[in-house]
Formats: structure tokens, C-alpha cells, sequence
């Protein structure tokens, strides 16, 4: 993000109380809606996993990214380099959070409207064309969710130089940036599956393509 | 083939049900008997692997089981460490004056116990993701608070942690004493705390070992055994 789209104008609060003039306001981020009920993913993730994890983890990225960004704004106006090097790692960590968890959410869908259904079309084909099938490509997934140490994240990426699909895991909230366009993203952080599965996480990570929305990651695999 | 060590899963010095309430019986059980388990397993099938590889001079693959060893080794060596490290609230080890030199030496570097608290907490919470967090004593003495990610206690990857002049301090610390770690991972209080990890700090102060934590402090306490 550029600095010119940030807005930087005084802040004056609800209450009409006046913050320091060189504070900085910048558009605020929301926590999404999310596509479907709390409890749509059940069995393969609980409804009290889904509510925790969207109103409350989701929920605290989207509340720091936005103190981060108006830390940011300030520091920008101020033309302070230590203090805008120093936000870094929290707006990384927010911010990945928040893209992250807006993108898992519309990787993800109840049966009942599609979930699980092997993906098609353009998509389908470059998975055959990479990994031999879609069974083969998936154990390639779990493999490298398995392999996760700590807390990350696995992804479906498409290298925008090349076209080519490759499977990547990421550490943290880190996000896919770069060459890469997400196209499916898998939570490995044990917050995503404890509740439900404890300490067996690969039955999670077998779970899940039972509500994996392969229409998504089709629509990005197209941009 | 050469063997090699096994190393075991260390028994817990007191019950499951012990640390309650600040940690559950239900956590205590999954943490200890599935999650530190499966470390001391996972350690012991790398050293096995790393023998072989060794016996036919493969370096590549020596290298290739770093990061297993690492990862796994380093469970397994925190864990050993924090179970020691902690104790039941009503026991005379979970009281601060069974540590008087500690408690003095903290007093000198952080002002206070309670602010030394507010410092310890306030690295566990800025946590970003896995990893622990951890008092230590350099080899000069000095006391420090250190953040570690995921298992790398041997390494002491000190994550990024602003001094007072705002900068960063990525300094690795080599070969420090652990005196006391405290577990970050979500696995260690997600079924009892959910996503309020600030109450599981708040209530673990109750649960420290104060008496291990002198011993290591005053390095009485040798080597870990594993």
C-alpha cells in the first residue's frame, strides 16, 4: 500500500475528545462476515471452534492491524524510520492474520453448498498436470501440514510468473505475498482444530477436504 | 549399527490434577502423555536415522535431520525443563521465598518482582504464534527474559524485543541457564483458556517452582538429564 492512499487527517473521537494532532487515521479493516453459520462445518470443524476462531481470533487481528496502520500513519507523517521498522513485525503478524483468516474462511463451505466437491475446470486440470491426481495432491497437502512445526499455515499458490501451481507452508500469520497468488490456504495453528481434534491434528487435516470450497480457490486461480 | 541413546519421557513430579486450577488435569494429561511423547518419539527415531547416516558418511542427509533434531530435541528438553519448573499452588516450592537470591537479583535488574512480572508477561503475550517464553541467567550474570520460537531453546533465537531506545535486539543468546520457561504454545492452555491467553499467564505465577528455580539460578542443578 502506497503512502498516498493513507488519509492522514487529525483524529477526532466519537466523544469528541481531540487525540494529538499528528495522529493519523487510516481506513479501518472489518472483520468479515463469515459466508455461513457457525456450526455449517460440523463435523469436520465444531461450531464452537468456528466461533471462537471468527469472533475472536479474526476479530483481535482485524482490532491490532488497525492500531498498527494509525501507529504506522504517524510514524509516517513523522517521518520516523525507527519507529515505522519497529511496527513491522505487527503488522505482519496482524495483517497476515487478517488476510489469512479472510481467505480460510471463503476456502471453506458447508456440504450442503458445495463443500468438498473435487475442484473442476482450468484448476482440476493443472492439479492432474502438477501432482497425478487430486488423491495424490492432497496427501501432498497433508504432508506439508503434517510437517508444519509450530504455528503456519499451508497454501495453494500459483507462481504468477510461471503459471505453475506449487504447495508452500508459512510460518505464523505470515502471508502469501510476493510471485505467488494464494488460491487455498489451510490453518495449521492448533487454535483452528484443539478444541475438536486435541493433539490428533491429522485427523483434522484429513477432515477438512470434506468442506474445502473449490469454487474459490477456481474463481483465483482465473485473475 | 551402532545404538544409540533412548531418551524417555520423564515422569511428572506431581499429579495431572496438581496444577488445577490454573492448569487443568485435562491439559496437564494431553500435554504431557501426547505432546511430550510424541517429541521424546520423534527425537528418537531422527538420532536413530542420524546414526545411519552418519555410519554411511552422508552429509546431506545428516543435514537433511537437523531440523528434526532441532524441533524435536528441543520439545523435548523444554518440556523436561517446565514441568520441573512448575509446582503446586500450595506447596512451599510455589512460594517466591523459597528463592531469596533470585528474588534479590530480580529485584536489582527489574526494580521489583512485580515489575519483573509485568516485563515476563508482557514478552509471553507479544508472542506471534508458537513458543515460550523464558527467564534466564547469561554467562555474565545478568539476568534476561528471552523469547523463543517454537523449540529452539538450545539455539535462543532471541525474537526482535524493542530496548528502551525503540530499537530491535535480534542478539542471540549463547549458552544461557534456563532458570524458569513458561509454555506458549496454544496447546498448553487452548482447551481451558481459549483464545484469553492473558489469564493463562496471569494464574500461572501461581504454579511456578520457586525452589527449581533458585537451584537453577545457583546453578546447583547440573546438567538436564534426559
Amino acid at each position: 500500500m502506497s503512502f498516498s492512499r493513507l488519509a492522514i487527517r487529525p483524529i477526532v473521537a466519537a466523544s469528541g475528545s481531540r487525540r494529538l494532532a499528528t495522529s493519523a487515521v487510516v481506513v479501518k479493516h472489518k472483520l468479515p462476515d463469515l459466508p455461513y453459520d457457525y456450526a455449517a462445518l460440523e463435523p469436520s470443524i465444531s461450531a464452537k471452534i468456528m466461533e471462537l476462531h471468527h469472533s475472536k481470533h479474526h476479530q483481535t487481528y482485524v482490532n491490532s492491524l488497525n492500531e498498527a496502520e494509525e501507529k504506522y500513519a504517524a510514524a509516517l507523517h513523522a517521518g520516523d524510520v525507527t519507529a515505522q521498522i519497529a511496527l513491522q513485525p505487527a503488522l505482519k503478524f496482524h495483517g497476515g492474520g487478517h488476510l489469512n483468516h479472510s481467505l480460510f474462511w471463503e476456502n471453506l463451505a458447508p456440504k450442503s453448498s458445495g463443500g468438498g466437491t473435487p475442484p473442476g475446470g482450468a484448476l482440476a486440470k493443472a492439479i492432474d498436470a502438477t501432482w497425478g491426481d487430486y488423491g495424490a495432491f492432497k496427501k501432498v497437502v497433508n504432508a506439508s501440514l503434517a510437517g508444519i512445526q509450530g504455528s503456519g499455515w499451508s497454501w495453494l499458490v500459483k507462481d504468477k510468473e510461471t503459471g505453475q501451481l506449487q504447495v508452500i507452508t508459512l510460518p505464523n500469520q505470515d502471508p502469501v505475498t510476493g510471485k505467488y497468488v494464494p488460491l487455498l490456504g489451510i490453518d495449521a495453528w492448533e487454535h483452528a482444530y484443539y478444541l475438536q481434534y486435541q493433539n490428533r491434528k491429522a485427523e483434522y487435516f484429513g477432515a477438512i477436504w470434506d468442506v474445502i470450497n473449490w469454487k474459490a480457490a477456481e474463481g483465483r486461480f482465473k485473475v | 549399527m551402532a545404538s544409540t541413546h533412548k531418551y524417555t519421557l520423564p515422569a511428572l513430579p506431581y499429579a495431572y490434577d496438581a496444577l488445577e486450577p490454573y492448569i487443568s488435569h485435562q491439559i496437564m494429561t494431553l500435554h504431557h502423555d501426547k505432546h511430550h511423547q510424541a517429541y521424546v518419539n520423534n527425537l528418537n527415531a531422527a538420532t536413530a536415522s542420524h546414526v545411519q547416516a552418519l555410519e554411511k558418511s552422508d552429509v546431506q542427509a545428516q543435514i537433511a535431520l537437523q531440523q528434526a533434531i532441532k524441533f524435536n530435541g528441543g520439545g523435548h528438553i523444554n518440556h523436561s525443563l517446565f514441568w520441573a519448573n512448575l509446582a503446586p499452588a500450595s506447596s512451599p516450592s510455589a512460594k517466591t521465598e523459597a528463592a531469596p537470591k533470585l528474588m534479590d537479583a530480580l529485584a536489582e535488574k527489574y526494580g521489583s518482582y512485580e515489575k519483573f512480572q509485568d516485563e515476563f508477561n508482557a514478552v509471553l503475550l507479544g508472542l506471534q504464534g508458537s513458543g515460550w517464553g523464558w527467564l534466564v541467567k547469561k554467562k555474565s550474570g545478568e539476568l534476561d527474559i528471552v523469547a523463543t520460537k517454537v523449540h529452539t531453546f538450545e539455539a535462543m533465537i532471541v525474537m526482535m524485543r524493542e530496548d528502551a531506545n525503540g530499537l530491535q535486539d535480534q542478539d542471540p543468546v549463547v549458552g544461557a541457564q534456563p532458570v524458569f520457561g513458561v509454555d506458549m504454545w496454544e496447546h498448553a492452555y487452548y482447551i481451558q483458556y481459549f483464545n484469553d491467553k492473558a489469564s493463562y499467564v496471569t494464574g500461572i505465577w501461581n504454579v511456578i517452582n520457586w525452589e527449581e528455580s533458585e537451584r537453577r539460578f545457583l546453578e546447583q542443578v547440573g546438567q538436564l538429564k534426559l
